[in-house]
């Protein structure tokens, strides 16, 4: 039986790897992808927890994020595909139109 | 045994993350999402999480992975960003903050573990197998389940709104909404992908 701590601690440092991607790529897709990985992380997490309080609760929860993340992803990707269209560009740095 | 194939998969969960914020190249980036993701899958497993294994291999790697790198492929975006940056502090920042967040989680977890983490309890081997979950799902998470499924419904909405308008927007942004059928996508697509 694996400790709960080593899951939680995984999952610290993968949440970790995603907020770094967050704050130094410039890339709109991989940012997107970054924030997939935290919430990977935070599943991974959630089910451990459940597996330590023997709670299927911490499982369902993590049924509904993945849900919410497919439609996420759906959205995001097409509004991607959309700035796309008219600026040309998935830098970030770029798209800084509110910018005033 | 278990810790084995603990350290392992936890391993290339690490190596996936880390090659995939390093990776210049976007398509890279997503395959090595896809091994995280897969990992991930297995530790999954290991937490006697069977359902969550198939539907995070289904839902993750299969559907979310390809639809990244759909995207990736169509846009051409898979050519490495330029160096130059407009901030030039921000990422010795945000490394800085990355090694403070990963600091205080490692403290949280290790000087003070009593209060975050408890030993886990050795209980039934299926406490959350397919059937188990199903039953919980169907009847006191009923309503979330439910909602969930307009949630899918809105999100292909806007998908199908987002790309019925784009291309418009670019040739005539005064064209009658009612002319929006008429004008298909898929003209632009062949075009990009060529283009790259």
């Amino acid at each position: 039986m694996v400790p709960t701590l080593y899951y939680i601690v995984l999952s610290a440092v993968l949440f970790t790897a995603g907020v770094l991607g967050v704050l130094i790529r410039r890339n709109a897709l991989i940012v997107f992808m970054s924030v997939e990985l935290m919430l990977n992380s935070a599943n991974l997490a959630l089910v451990a927890f459940a597996q330590a309080r023997q709670n299927l609760n911490g499982q369902i929860l993590v049924f509904f994020v993945i849900t919410v993340a497919a439609a996420e992803v759906a959205v995001g990707l097409a509004l991607l595909v959309a700035i796309f269209h008219t600026k040309r560009t998935t830098d970030i740095d770029e798209i800084s139109t509110l910018k005033g | 045994m278990e810790l084995v194939i603990f350290f392992i998969r936890a391993v290339v969960a690490v190596i996936g993350a880390v090659a995939m914020l390093m990776s210049r190249n976007a398509i890279h980036s997503a395959l090595f999402l896809l091994l995280n993701f897969s990992a991930i899958a297995v530790l999954y497993l290991l937490l006697r999480a069977p359902f969550l294994f198939a539907v995070q291999l289904i839902v993750y790697a299969g559907a979310i992975i390809v639809l990244f790198l759909f995207v990736v492929m169509l846009l051409g975006a898979e050519r490495a960003e330029d160096e130059r940056d407009q901030i030039a502090w921000q990422r010795p920042l945000a490394a800085v903050l990355g090694v403070v967040l990963l600091g205080e989680a490692i403290y949280v977890f290790f000087v003070q573990p009593g209060t975050v983490v408890r030993a886990p309890t050795a209980g039934a081997e299926d406490f959350a197998s397919p059937d188990k979950i199903s039953a919980a799902l169907f009847s006191t998470y009923l309503l979330p389940f439910e909602i969930t499924s307009v949630l899918l419904l809105a999100a292909l909405v806007g998908v199908v709104v987002l790309h019925l308008r784009a291309p418009q927007a670019q040739a005539n942004g005064s064209e009658p909404l009612s002319e929006l059928p008429t004008i298909a996508p898929e003209p632009t697509v062949p075009g990009e992908v060529v283009r790259h």
